[in-house]
């Protein structure tokens, strides 16, 4: 047996003293060693390959003007990001996904919780509604944004026909520079709540029976006041963790943009993902792109980082 | 008592229940049942604007024969097919056996290996497109399968996950393995992946949802339509098509959302757990 017994119990101090054992440790914790690099290596190669250096590369072509295929470029310090914030394209950018999040979050949590409570209500169907509800969420978003396209069309669009049949004002959903992102956003909000819904049951299903016992005896008859004093209450833990994971998918949008709208009417739809792709890989404005890829790479950081300090208080991954 | 778990409603709270879920599950439903109904209707029929799920002339043979024939709707998916495969297969290969060191071996290095991991795990993908792009581009993979599948084959994910189930399996199964006289590798491969089913499963799903829907990466990495997976290769389709050829457009779009789904609706459960990674409990 050539290797190692990592989460052995440690031999006794007495036994190491002597110094055959403590050579045959020693020969051990080596050969321990050894083993682990050799299982851990592929990953840990990878993951520097494919992670950590093009991390650190996005840093550094961000603070030059390099144009992807140039064999010369130079260093601009900080210059890409005075042209990114000074770019109205790029602000459009920016504030378009600030708003567009700020739709799909609320919204998805408030359905996605909604439904999670009614489905938990009662007994019969619930794996029906719940494989309903969380379809969207693993449906490929590139082939419903085309079903979407024909259900917004402003002519044959069953969205249209129907505001028409109820006699309200219909639109040209996404060529309209007021509706193309509120549009974009009700997609979000449709591929979203179903895992929102699921993260809530999760949470629902914690919640000790003791705590509505005890809010019985205090009186607490209706489901309406079970709800306030107890359900909501404890889902607050839960509720914050399902606010990051949606604001951080909200933040990701890409295919939506790309098959329906490219952005445009004008810069209404464009969003950070889009633009980062756009200005990379289309006009190969590389430094440029890159200094969207740093600005984009903070916000999701400063998101997850605050996850992590909420999620801290509850999870243990040690 | 009455509560929520113990006692079920009264009978108009039930029905206002079903009611409200039904309403909304259809809702939820529209952009499917459009999506089907538009594939198996005439252009005429597409451009009169009815209500009506079901065509008065039934168009589905024409929209899907065109559908396979005009793109190479087969050639994306078997794309898609080998891309996850490949995918999941490598990701595995490579994640159980670090996840194997850092649950069940003591090592220097071990926790920085960690750390490494849970900071990998924050990047999002798209952000490292541009430095993979250029990577793939010096070592000349761009437009091809391995462009695809290469920035994937690590997933700090499947390492965390991993890890996560493998420190639950008791010292004493590796101890009696190892007495037995099984190589570390071997018990990673004979005893720890057995053993931890559930959470490769899990991970195998997420991992193939999220590579056979995903759009952004193949957009970059490859050209050549004979290599594109289906968002790719659907969205070519589509612009090709000028967008307003609806029927052979939704019956493409239908042939891609089918598999997942169906999949999905037969192992709901599975699905569910690995799509919210391990969240769910």
């Amino acid at each position: 047996m050539s290797s190692a017994s990592s989460t052995a119990t440690k031999p006794a101090a007495s036994s190491a003293d002597r110094p055959g054992t403590r050579k045959a440790l020693r020969h051990h914790r080596l050969a321990e060693t050894f083993t682990a690099w050799s299982l851990a290596g592929p990953a840990l190669v990878l993951l520097v390959v494919l992670f950590f250096l093009p991390v650190f590369a996005i840093f550094a072509i961000a603070l030059t003007d390099w144009q992807f295929g140039a064999s010369t470029l130079s260093f601009v310090g900080f210059g890409n990001f005075k042209e990114v914030f000074a770019d109205e394209g790029f602000r459009a950018s920016l504030v378009n996904t600030i708003l567009y999040v700020t739709i799909v979050v609320p919204g998805t949590i408030i359905l996605g919780l909604v439904i999670a409570l009614l489905i938990e209500s009662g007994k019969s169907f619930r794996a029906f509604y719940r494989a309903i509800h969380f379809l969207p969420f693993m449906a490929t978003l590139t082939a419903m944004a085309i079903a979407w396209e024909a259900l917004l069309h402003p002519t044959i669009g069953l969205v249209n026909q129907t505001l028409t049949g109820l006699g309200l004002p219909t639109a040209n959903w996404l060529r309209d520079e007021n509706t193309v992102l509120p549009a974009l956003a009700m997609i979000g909000i449709w591929q979203n709540l179903g895992y929102a819904m699921v993260l809530f049951l999760a949470g629902l299903k914690s919640i000790p029976q003791d705590l509505y016992d005890a809010a019985d005896i205090d009186g607490a008859d209706l489901w309406l006041d079970r709800l306030r004093t107890v359900t909501l209450p404890m889902l607050g833990p839960v509720t914050m963790f399902v606010f990051i994971v949606v604001a951080l998918k909200a933040f990701e949008t890409f295919d939506t943009v790309q098959v329906l709208t490219q952005g445009g009417p004008g810069h209404a739809s464009e969003m950070l993902l889009f633009t980062l792709y756009r200005e990379s890989f289309e006009y190969l404005r590389t430094g440029y792109g890159a200094s969207v890829a740093v600005v984009f790479l903070s916000i999701v950081v400063a998101l997850t980082l605050i996850q992590a300090r909420v999620m801290d208080k509850k999870v243990h991954y040690q | 008592m009455s509560t929520p778990h113990s006692q079920g409603l009264s009978a108009p709270s039930a029905v206002m229940r079903h009611c409200v879920l039904l309403i909304t599950g259809a809702l939820i439903l529209v952009p499917f049942v459009w999506m089907v109904s538009l594939s198996i209707k005439p252009p005429g029929e597409i451009f009169r604007a009815s209500f009506s799920f079901w065509p008065q002339q039934f168009y589905g043979i024409e929209n899907y024969t065109r559908a396979l024939t005009e793109a190479p709707l087969p050639q994306y998916m078997l794309n898609g097919v080998f891309v996850c495969t490949m995918i999941v297969v490598l990701q595995i290969a490579v994640c159980a056996p670090a996840a194997y060191a850092l649950a069940k071996l003591d090592f220097p290095g071990k926790n920085l290996l960690f750390a490494m991991v849970l900071i990998a795990l924050i990047l999002p993908h798209e952000v490292l497109s541009l430095p993979l792009f250029i990577l793939g581009y010096q070592i000349g993979i761009l437009n091809t399968y391995a462009a695809l599948i290469l920035p994937f084959v690590v997933s700090p994910f499947g390492i965390f996950l991993f890890r996560q189930f493998f420190k639950t399996i008791p010292d004493d199964v590796i101890h009696a393995a190892r007495l037995d006289g099984l190589s570390e590798l071997a018990i990673v491969w004979r005893i720890m992946v057995p053993m931890a089913l559930p959470a490769i499963i899990a991970f195998a799903i997420f991992s193939v949802v999220s590579h056979w829907n995903s759009l952004f990466w193949p957009l970059i990495a490859v050209r050549d339509q004979s290599l594109m997976p289906p968002p790719l290769g659907i969205m070519a389709f589509k612009n090709e098509e000028a967008g307003n050829d609806y029927g052979p457009l939704m019956a493409a779009s239908t042939i891609v959302v089918a598999p997942l789904i169906i999949a999905f609706l037969s192992a709901q459960r599975w699905f569910v757990e690995g799509l919210t990674g391990g969240a769910v409990k």
